[in-house]
């Protein structure tokens, strides 16, 4: 498994590492998504065994990828 | 000679894994002299069971790499003699994430430190039935509820002694807990409560803790570990390698483990966290790792010793080797921050390598 590839962020919009607009993609793929796409705002994130929700004061529940 | 090409490398275009930072230069030895520790160590664990001493756990961790698998090899054949068979599958929840006090530099959900976690509140008792369901759907034996938090307050204290009961009468799962510090009487109430094990890591050895944690003493970690069995509950008592600590560090830890005679020990790997003080640190190497798994089962023969945080991160295509290096539990599914491979290929490697699942008590 690729643990260490970075996943970029799509044109236009923030990286879901860390939130910036000229980040290329830091998030890693062992990492669930910390900020939103849309704003940039770190998103509230639970983890479980099985999977993850994050969400997004103002945008609300990210997509599952 | 010409034409003669016996003895010529074959090119490669594979870049040997280098040593990291601070892994230390281990010279050659005679080889029958490195024989020689591997079989003293071999008549002390599988003939005298007696447990090895710092002395004799040093001249191990100073072989060379090839001796590697001559350890894992050993540490595998102790694992069976007194643990058998069975790996004890676990899933974890941070039921409470971020937003800690304190200042453990290896630590996402320090407040002190500007990470991406963001804090977040307790979660409600459906999410963490249904995270136990997950776990309990990937066959697991045992669901540990973690707070991000110094120590419990009173209000937390309560909402954990609602929620152990419910869980267990839900799922059937051993409900371990992970809350911090722990008074003597929050210890008793725990023990009371249905708490079947404790969880609280002594992370590193005692003369480099207050490198990596200034807000509380490695002292007061030990006293939580000490009340945890004073009040019945099975202790887990974890460690983090890879934080800049020696050699002779983690043999001083393994010592410490010793005497603190845990029930379980969860072995993480530094998996370094953007904006921690030690987010620059490179992962431990992977066959440093086993060479390391493989200590630990040689100093602590009896222990669950569970993979934990960092493996997938550090050991890659090798962690079907820790299983055969002396590790026989793990974390099955994500952790508490970031995520884990699924459990359905842990499940797998366990079928693998004909490796039956079960519920582990500790023997030491
Ligand atoms: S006490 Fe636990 S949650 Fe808090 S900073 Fe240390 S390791 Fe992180
Ligand atoms: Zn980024
Ligand atoms: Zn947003």
């Amino acid at each position: 498994m690729d643990t260490t590839g970075d996943v970029a962020a799509p044109d236009g919009a923030h990286c879901t590492g860390c939130g910036s607009l000229s980040c290329i993609g830091c998030t890693r793929t062992l990492d669930p998504p910390r900020f939103c796409p849309q704003c940039g705002r770190r998103l509230t994130v639970a983890v479980t065994p099985g999977g993850f929700r994050a969400r997004c004061r103002d945008h609300g529940a990210l997509a599952p990828t | 000679m010409s034409g003669d090409t016996t003895n010529s490398p074959t090119p490669t275009t594979v870049t040997l894994s280098p040593p990291r930072r601070g892994e230390p230069v281990r010279p050659d030895i005679e080889p029958s002299a490195a024989r020689a520790r591997i079989h003293a160590a071999e008549t002390a664990l599988l003939d005298d069971r007696r447990l090895l001493t710092g002395e004799e756990l040093t001249g191990l961790a100073a072989l060379p790499d090839d001796y590697v698998t001559s350890l894992a090899a050993l540490a595998h054949q102790v694992r069976l003699s007194w643990c058998g068979p069975e790996v004890e599958v676990e899933g974890i929840l941070s039921a409470k994430t971020g937003g800690c006090p304190e200042d453990c530099h290896f630590c996402s959900q320090s407040s002190q430190f500007d990470t991406p976690v963001k804090a977040t509140p307790f979660l409600d008792a459906d999410e963490v039935l249904q995270a136990a369901e997950e776990t309990k759907a990937s066959g697991a034996t045992e669901f540990c509820i973690v707070l991000a938090v110094r120590g419990p307050d009173e209000r937390t204290m309560q909402r954990i002694l609602e929620l152990v009961p419910m869980v267990q009468e839900r799922t059937g799962l051993n409900v371990a807990v992970s809350a911090g510090l722990l008074t003597d009487d929050q210890a008793r109430r725990f023990g009371e409560g249905g708490v079947h094990r404790y969880n609280h890591n002594l992370e590193t050895s005692r003369s480099f803790f207050p490198n990596v944690v200034t807000t509380h003493t490695w002292e007061e970690r030990q006293e939580t570990c000490e009340l945890v069995r004073a009040h019945g509950m099975e202790l887990c008592c974890g460690a983090l390698l890879g934080m800049g600590e020696t050699d002779e560090q983690r043999i001083e830890l393994l010592t410490q483990l010793q005497d603190l005679d845990p029930t379980e020990v969860p072995l993480n790997f530094l998996n370094p966290r953007p904006g921690t003080p030690l987010g620059g640190e490179q992962p431990v190497a992977a066959w440093e790792a086993i060479r390391w798994i493989a200590l630990f089962r040689l100093g602590l023969p009896g222990v669950i010793l569970r993979y934990a945080g960092g493996r997938e991160v550090t050991l890659r295509e090798l962690q079907s080797m820790g299983m055969t290096s002396g590790i026989n539990a793990l974390i099955v599914g994500n952790y508490l921050t970031t995520l884990g491979r699924s459990a359905d290929e842990d499940l797998q490697m366990l079928s693998d390598l004909r490796m039956p699942v079960g519920a582990l008590t500790g023997v030491l």
